[in-house]
């Protein structure tokens, strides 16, 4: 059986920016945008079921970080196969860029203890940047594999990797404890499990008890895997210079709105339009 | 004297691309910053880098050569790169955005506590003020990139830790030999002294690299669809055009989330950059991160039923309407009139 930690990221859905989502001064209205499962960590997290499949004493602790209502992907995590969920939120990580996501991390992952492998997915949609991974990995001074798309064998403390590379694959063997991070390549993650989603559904944090009535409260105490942990900076023990934006070497000097130099365009309606433009395309030897 | 370095990607024989466009980068900001250029090449046998790596301009090159150092391995890699700047203090590294460096990067910008910032799309110098400290910073490396959040670019600082590290993809920046003639200062690095056993824990065991059958880089034309394309059936009909005119095939990174084509045809700042002679874009709005991998195109058409898609400012012609119906009629005109 094997310990394991997943890391996840809710993000934006940079895939539905449509019209809609845009604001008159050409900017994304973030609050218009559905917050989702970062897409790869959802293949990491299948990654590390199909692991609990091979064995099933195996135990899965899901970890975010990020605000209060991150929660809903922990949620989303339990319903699919989870063991457990983590949120790790403080205003004292605001301003986090990855090395200071990274150091956070690591305290978090120093605090749940004991583990054999964290999954994660190769990159988050919103950052595109792939540095999380390999920087945990480095802080915790434990190897990373990058880019995984399969699991091999997997006897004792070694496991079988293969990945998936821009040209080509290659495959590794690698000793526990490590860093795997999955790529979108990997298994699709598998549905919410009917039972599990009635067993996890009510599960919350403490910042969501906060409202919550008197027989929510005593039902959370009976049944005590409904608490969602969630740990803020005091709670993992972190060394505060490394934390948010005083822990973050990149800084943001300046954003600059882009505005494109309008060209002269041909607009084009009509078939014969379309035939004209072919026609030039072919006589000044672009096409052909 | 804090250098810019170049960490050289070293794959199947041959010094990247990637690496030579940001050797020339690197030339230039080394001479705006008045200091030296450094390459740092690791892998075995490598004999003969040197001369490639020399015509770029680098002043400085150093060479770890061993066998336990090829494939390129994470921690190996890591290994003598930090014990090597921690040595040189390079002010700035700069690295290729492929496989190698996207997992190299971070790991060396955690361990010596630097900044990274991933994909730039340009590298500047510049000066900076802390407004809050009331520190000013001047020759600082600007990362500039674009930003999640509509049309917006950021520029990125590193103000008090070193190196500045910023990753760039391949094809962003032009390649161009200084002097073939020109001959860096050789080190070769003494690996013993930075390796141990236990960057040796994950091995590789088999390979296999392959050459990838798409080149848009080099297509002088490319039909590329966006999300608008709707469905892989109607990527069929791009492609169909794309055989009859001689054409590559690209896609925004919301069709390739959608599963309408591979990954490898992804264009934009987090894919493959291009500067063809002509670039059909068909049902793709022309959000920031995809116009940075095309704006250098020669010539743009838009295919896309919304007038006012953003693309469409850029667009030399813009053809209204639908792609099931306008593609197809591409194909028919083209036929028709090509001799
Ligand atoms: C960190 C990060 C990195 C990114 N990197 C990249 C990158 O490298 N490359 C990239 O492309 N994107 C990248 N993106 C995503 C980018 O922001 C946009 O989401 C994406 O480019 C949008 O793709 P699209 O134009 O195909 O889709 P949409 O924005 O959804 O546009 C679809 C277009 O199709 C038109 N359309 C719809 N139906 C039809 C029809 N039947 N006929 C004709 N037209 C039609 C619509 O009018 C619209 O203009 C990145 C995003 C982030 C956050």
């Amino acid at each position: 059986m094997y310990k394991i930690i997943v890391l996840a990221k809710q993000v934006p859905d940079t895939r539905a920016v449509g019209k809609d989502a845009m604001k008159a001064d050409g900017t994304v209205n973030r609050a218009a945008l559905p917050a989702i499962f970062n897409p790869e960590d959802l293949n990491a997290l299948e990654m590390a079921l199909s692991v609990k499949d091979r064995y099933p004493a195996s135990t899965i602790t899901l970890l975010t970080m990020g605000p209060p209502r991150a929660a809903e992907i922990l949620r989303e995590g339990l319903y699919r196969g989870a063991d457990a969920g983590v949120l790790l939120t403080d205003k004292a990580f605001a301003g986090s860029d990855t090395l200071a996501t990274s150091y956070a991390l690591s305290c978090a992952i120093k605090k749940i203890g004991d583990f054999d492998m964290i999954f994660g997915g190769r990159q988050a949609i919103d950052g595109d940047t792939a540095q999380v991974g390999p920087q945990v990995a480095e802080k915790l001074a434990i190897p990373q594999v990058t880019y995984a798309e399969a699991l091999g064998e997997i006897k004792d403390k070694i496991i079988v990797i293969k990945r998936r590379l821009e040209k080509g694959v290659e495959t590794v063997s690698a000793q526990m404890p490590l860093v795997i991070t999955v790529n979108g390549t990997a298994p699709e993650c598998r549905p919410r499990n009917a039972k599990r989603l009635m067993k996890y559904k009510k599960a919350k944090t403490i910042s969501e008890m906060s409202n919550a009535s008197e027989d929510y409260i005593t039902l959370s105490n009976e049944r005590p895997y409904l608490q969602i942990t969630e740990w803020g900076a005091i709670n993992v023990d972190p060394d505060p210079t490394q934390l948010g934006l005083k822990g973050s070497p990149t800084k943001v000097k300046q954003i600059k709105n882009i505005v494109f130099q309008a060209k002269d365009s041909k607009i084009i309606t009509t078939e014969q339009e379309i035939e004209d433009l072919m026609k030039e395309l072919i006589d000044n030897h672009t096409l052909g | 004297m804090n250098n810019v370095c170049v960490y050289c990607e070293y794959e199947e024989g041959k010094i990247q691309d990637v690496s030579f466009e940001l050797l020339t980068k690197g030339r230039s900001l080394a001479n705006q910053l008045g200091c030296k250029l450094e390459a740092l090449v690791i892998g075995e046998n490598l004999e003969g880098v040197d001369k490639e790596v020399s015509k770029y301009g680098t002043d400085i090159l150093f060479i770890a050569d061993d066998k336990r150092l090829y494939p390129y391995s994470t921690l190996p890699h890591t290994a003598v790169a930090v014990g090597l700047f921690k040595e040189t203090r390079p002010q700035i590294v700069l690295m290729g955005a492929t496989s190698i460096g996207r997992d190299l990067g971070p790991r060396i910008s955690s361990s010596l506590v630097s900044g990274l910032t991933a994909d730039c799309t340009e590298l500047e110098i510049g000066e900076y003020e802390d407004k809050k400290v009331g520190k000013k910073y001047e020759n600082l490396l600007y990362q500039i990139r674009p930003a999640f959040g509509g049309n917006i670019i950021a520029w990125i600082v590193n103000p008090d830790n070193r190196p500045q590290m910023a990753t760039v993809r391949e094809g962003v920046m032009k390649k161009e030999m200084l002097n073939e003639n020109h001959q860096a200062q050789v080190v070769h690095i003494e690996v013993n002294k930075y390796l141990n056993d236990a960057d040796f824990v994950v091995k590789i065991i088999e390979r296999q690299m392959e050459e990838s059958k798409i080149n848009l880089k080099n297509a002088p034309v490319i039909i590329s669809g966006g999300y608008g394309v709707g469905s892989k059936e109607n990527f069929d009909l791009l492609f169909e055009l794309a055989h009859a005119i001689g054409a590559e095939v690209g896609a925004s990174r919301a069709a390739i989330d959608a599963g309408f084509v591979e990954k490898g045809r992804q264009i934009g700042q987090t894919g493959v950059t291009v500067r063809p002679k002509l670039y059909i874009a068909c049902g793709i709005s022309g959000q920031i991160q995809h116009i940075a991998g095309m704006q250098e195109s020669a010539m743009v058409i838009s295919i896309n039923n919304d007038p006012n898609a953003p693309i469409n400012k850029i667009a030399d012609y813009v053809i209204n309407g639908d792609i099931a119906q306008i593609v197809p009629k591409m194909v028919k005109y083209y036929k028709k009139n090509v001799k």
